[in-house]
């Protein structure tokens, strides 16, 4: 009898063993030296940084500076008025040449950004169009809207009415080689 | 017999009476439908990127805008044919009631329409003016319960029911024991004879043979069980804890077949393939306040979630009113909870393995578009990411940095592709530092 409690006590730890494994929490680790950053990481909660807007929340990230411009970077200089938008409609030009690359590249990014809602042909019909969840999208080739390449980058800048801001999605560069593949589409509407 | 004309002439004439105007109502009923249907068209073509038929969005709702416009102001559909045709035009020339809606909705300016006829304009009038109907009740939940708590209650039922099964063998056992006691007592057992035949017990016991044959199977198996649990130590596969806001990847990337790089864009260029922040969700959901009822009911039934509700928890981040349109509130960040995690002696870079390599997200991720919540699917152990770079060759195609090399190696080695482990991918310094 003695025996066979023993066996059930091993029997019953082992069990416990290994139910510890619960999938809402992290599991247990051996020693973890290393395992937690003593340095800063990016979207890290940090507790106790005394400056910065959003210290009260923890926040790791930072807003930089105003006013203030990295390398490699310059800041973009309509407003996000109506005012702003006109002028840019107007003036702005697209400094990239029309290479391959970045033909290549701003129909990848188009695919990834704006194909959703504008649609592969940019006539308005996404799958977001087509299943009714976002409705009103523009086809390029309004005769009304009459985008030009300072318009196209101008509104993925800032968004306007319905669209947001895709700034912080795809950099300088990356809005230009978009800019490319509009007006490519544009034309290729403007066709039929 | 005499001819009766006049006999039911009243009733004759209000049948046809009434005939005709069955005839003639349904026609203008059709008429109706048509112009209904075609001015839903037009509408949800051209205004409804800034229009809603019952909630404000970037203009105002526009259910019964003509009788409003008429009651109101006294405009009439000339007004609104000027309006839509160029509504800047408009407020150009001065109309009082033009400047004040343009005032009032922040000098938002309305897109010019001059390609629609009065004809279409009259069609998406007839479409605004229409009732607002009421959505059919939801059906009642199949079943009934929540579904939710069902992995919950089936756990219960099996613990339950194993202490219920143990408590039944310990009682009969008691009882035997007893009943064994009350025999030997009266005799009618004879404990001799007992003796002479061995229990199974004694006799298994006795032949060493098989006392070793399972003292080995026993060393074994808790060789196993131990060498097994101790191998999972530090593994998070399978996590899947609770976010703040019930955020549903099968919705976004599964059904609306959103690239997965549209919100997690900086995996093409960062080592973090970040959460997104929340301007990317306003993106979208700064027009979409409300989920369909059939995904909204699915929530509810299948998952016991109402989206509409998490989409609330997040203008409730951003400070965003759906009423105003405007963020009004100070923003509040989301928690998040991370569930993939490296330990930090590890450098992973997203944007190597994702823009240059060409991984699918799937192949580590798993399938993400059908999680309704996350959970971690592959172990991220270094076994995990060493197999990997084992079996995957290098992506060469189009990449100037690999031209020279790739050359050589193919004319040293005559062979068109290497793996990752071959160009240095197993090297503790690559990953370790």
């Amino acid at each position: 009898m003695k025996s066979l409690i023993k066996i059930g006590v091993v029997f019953g730890i082992a069990l416990l063993l290994t139910s510890c494994f619960d999938k809402s929490q992290p599991n247990y680790q051996y020693f973890p030296n290393m395992y937690e950053s003593v340095g800063y990481e990016a979207y890290q909660e940090v507790k106790g940084v005394p400056y910065g807007e959003y210290a009260k929340y923890n926040m790791e990230a930072q807003i930089p500076a105003d006013g203030s411009v990295k390398r490699g970077w310059m800041p973009y200089e309509y407003d996000d008025t109506n005012e702003g938008y006109d002028a840019a409609k107007a003036e702005l030009t697209n400094p990239l040449a029309e290479t391959e690359d970045n033909a290549a590249k701003g129909k990848e990014l188009y695919g990834l950004y704006c194909a959703i809602c504008h649609g592969n042909k940019g006539d308005g019909q996404g799958h977001l169009a087509k299943t009714e969840k976002f409705l009103g999208i523009p086809s390029y080739d309004d005769a009304v809207r009459a985008i030009t390449e300072g318009s196209i980058y101008h509104v993925l800048m800032y968004g306007r009415n319905n669209m947001g801001s895709h700034a912080s999605q795809i950099d300088t560069k990356e809005r230009w080689q978009v800019v490319q593949h509009v007006l490519k589409l544009k034309a290729e509407l403007e066709k039929k | 017999m005499k001819k009766v004309n006049r006999r039911n002439s009243i009733s004759r004439i209000l049948g046809t009476a009434l005939a005709l105007m069955l005839v003639f109502s349904t026609v203008a009923f059709a008429q109706d439908e048509a112009a209904i249907q075609a001015g839903e068209k037009l509408f949800k073509a051209n205004c409804a990127a800034c229009h809603k038929m019952d909630a404000m969005s970037t203009g105002p709702a526009l259910r019964g805008v003509e009788a409003r416009l008429d009651e109101d102001e006294g405009l009439g559909r000339e007004w609104l044919y000027k309006w839509i045709k160029n509504s800047s035009g408009l407020i150009k020339s001065g109309d009082p009631y033009a400047v004040k809606v343009y005032e009032q909705y922040n000098k938002r300016q309305m897109t010019a329409f001059p390609t629609l006829s009065n004809e279409d304009i009259d069609n998406i009038l007839a479409y605004t003016a229409q009732e607002k109907t009421t959505p059919p009740p939801p059906p009642p939940i199949e079943g009934g319960g929540v579904p939710a708590e069902a992995g919950v209650s089936t756990q219960v039922v099996l613990v339950a029911l194993i202490v219920l099964f143990g408590l039944l063998a310990l009682g009969l056992i008691l009882v035997r024991k007893t009943l064994r006691r009350f025999a030997i007592a009266n005799g009618t057992i004879n404990l001799e004879e007992e003796i002479k035949r061995p229990s199974i017990w004694k006799a298994f016991v006795q032949n060493q043979f098989l006392v070793f044959v399972t003292t080995v199977f026993f060393l074994l198996g808790s060789a196993y069980f131990a060498y097994g649990y101790l191998m999972q130590i530090g593994i998070d596969q399978g996590y899947e804890p609770i976010q703040p806001i019930h955020y549903s990847h099968r919705i976004h990337a599964g059904v609306n077949k959103i690239e997965c790089k549209y919100c997690h864009s900086s995996a093409r260029v960062s080592k973090h393939s970040g959460i997104p922040s929340l301007n990317v969700c306003m993106n979208c959901h700064k027009n979409i306040a409300n989920v369909s009822d059939d995904v909204k009911q699915e929530g509810i039934t299948q998952y016991g979630v109402d989206y509409n509700k998490e989409i609330e928890k997040l203008y409730e981040a951003v400070g965003w009113d759906p009423a105003q349109q405007e963020y009004v509130n100070e923003p509040k960040p989301v928690k998040w909870i991370r569930i993939h995690n490296l330990p930090d002696f590890v450098y992973f870079n997203h944007s190597q393995h994702v823009s240059v390599a060409g991984v699918e997200c799937q192949t580590c991720h798993g399938e993400i578009q059908e999680m309704e919540i996350v959970a971690q699917h592959s172990p991220l152990t270094m076994g995990w990411c060493i197999n990997c770079h084992r079996e995957t060759n290098v992506n060469f195609k189009g990449n100037a940095y690999y031209e020279k090399i790739h050359e050589q190696l193919k004319d040293k080695y005559g062979v068109e592709a290497f793996k990752a482990a071959e160009m240095g991918a197993l090297e503790c310094g690559k990953c370790h530092y």
